[in-house]
C-alpha cells in the first residue's frame, strides 16, 4: 500500500472518530465556559490535549483554583493509560520509522485512535495515524469550541444520540477478533465484568479519588499482565491476530 | 503556586499530556523480545477498549434504555464483522429513535 492509502484508510476510520468526538466535545464546551475559560481558551484546550478525560479533570480543578502541580499531577494520573497505548504502538511501528514521525504519531495517541490503529496490520504506518488525526482533532477541537460559544442552542436530543459512536466502535473493534480467539473473549468478558464491578465499588463507596482514568489502568496492567502470564503468544498467534 | 495563567496551565497540561504519549515511542525503537512483555502489550488493546466501553455505554445516553439498545446492536453487529462507521452510526440512530418512545 502507498503512504496515499493509508492516509485514506485513516481517514475513513477516523470519521466515526470525529463524529463522536465532535459529541463529546461540544458537551466539554459548555463545562469549560461554565468553569470560565474563554471560548478560544477552550478550543485550544482541546486542540494541544486531545483527551476526554484530562481535559474533563482540568477544567473541573480549574473552575474550582488550582494550584500547577495539581494540575499536572492529575494529567500524569488520568492520562497514564496513553504509556501504555504507546509502549504497544511502538512495537507496530516499523523500527526504521524516524524520530519525526515518531514524535508526530504521539501526539494522535487517544483512546479511540489507538483502538482502530492497534487493529491495523503490523508495521503500522505513520501516514495512517496522520489521516485519523487530520479528522479526529479537528472534530475534537471544533466541537470544543462550538460546544463554549452555542452552549444550550442545540437540541440536547441530537448531541446525545452521536454520544454512544465512540464506544459502538470500541465494540466493532474487539469483538471480532474475540469471535476468533478464546483467550480474547475470555479477557473482554473478565474486563467488562471487572470494570464495571469496580465502578460500582467506586460508587458505592464515594471512592472520588479513584478516577476513571485511575481505574482503566489498573485494570489494564493486571488483567493484561494476568493473561499475559497465563497465556503467553506463540509466534502464530500473534501473526494471525495481526491479520484480523 | 496556585494557578493565575490559564494559558500557561493549557500548556501544562499539554506538555505533561503529550510527553507521557510519545516517550514509549521515542524511547522504545527496537522489537520486544521477551514473550511475556509482547503478550502483555498485546493484549492491553482488548483490555482498555473493554474497560472503557462497559459499563460507561450505559450512561453516554440520555436514558439507561436508549444506551442498552445501542449496546446489543453494536454487539450485534460487531460480531457479524461490520465496519467500523457501520456500526457507529447504526448505534446513534437506535438511540436516537429510542429516545423518541417516551418512557
Amino acid at each position: 500500500m502507498t503512504k496515499k492509502s493509508y492516509f485514506l484508510r485513516g481517514i475513513r476510520d477516523g470519521m466515526p472518530i470525529a463524529i463522536g468526538y465532535f459529541a463529546v466535545a461540544f458537551a466539554l464546551g459548555i463545562k469549560a465556559t461554565a468553569a470560565g475559560l474563554t471560548a478560544l481558551q477552550s478550543a485550544l484546550l482541546s486542540l494541544l490535549n486531545l483527551t476526554s478525560a484530562g481535559e474533563a479533570a482540568g477544567i473541573t480543578l480549574l473552575g474550582a483554583g488550582t494550584t500547577y502541580i495539581e494540575l499536572a499531577f492529575t494529567q500524569l494520573v488520568i492520562n497514564a493509560r496513553y504509556l501504555l497505548m504507546s509502549c504497544a504502538l511502538s512495537q507496530k511501528i516499523a523500527p526504521k520509522e524516524s524520530i519525526l514521525h515518531r514524535l508526530l504519531v504521539g501526539y494522535g495517541v487517544t483512546d479511540e485512535i489507538f483502538g482502530v490503529s492497534a487493529a491495523q496490520e503490523t508495521p503500522l504506518s505513520p501516514y495512517y495515524s496522520y489521516g485519523a488525526i487530520a479528522v479526529a482533532a479537528p472534530g475534537w477541537t471544533l466541537g470544543t469550541l462550538l460546544g463554549a460559544v452555542m452552549g444550550n442552542i442545540l437540541p440536547t436530543r441530537a448531541v446525545a444520540a452521536l454520544g454512544v459512536a465512540l464506544f459502538a466502535m470500541f465494540l466493532a473493534i474487539i469483538l471480532p477478533p474475540a469471535r476468533k480467539s478464546r483467550v480474547i473473549a475470555g479477557l473482554v468478558a473478565i474486563s467488562m465484568a471487572a470494570s464495571a464491578g469496580l465502578t460500582f465499588i467506586c460508587q458505592h463507596f464515594s471512592l472520588t479519588w479513584f478516577t476513571e482514568g485511575f481505574r482503566i489502568i489498573t485494570l489494564t496492567v493486571v488483567i493484561s499482565l494476568g493473561a499475559a502470564l497465563l497465556f503467553p503468544l506463540k509466534e502464530t498467534e500473534e501473526v494471525q491476530d495481526d491479520c484480523n | 503556586m496556585t494557578v493565575t495563567n490559564i494559558w500557561l496551565a493549557i500548556l501544562l497540561m499539554a506538555g505533561v499530556t503529550y510527553l507521557i504519549r510519545v516517550s514509549p515511542l521515542v524511547l522504545i525503537r527496537r522489537e520486544i523480545k521477551s514473550p511475556v512483555i509482547r503478550s502483555f502489550l498485546h493484549y492491553v488493546p482488548y483490555v482498555t477498549l473493554s474497560v472503557m466501553t462497559f459499563p460507561a455505554i450505559l450512561f453516554a445516553t440520555s436514558t439507561i434504555w436508549s444506551a442498552l439498545a445501542a449496546l446489543l446492536v453494536a454487539a450485534a453487529l460487531g460480531l457479524k464483522g461490520c465496519k467500523l462507521p457501520v456500526v457507529a452510526a447504526c448505534a446513534c440512530i437506535v438511540v436516537f429513535l429510542a429516545e423518541l418512545i417516551p418512557f
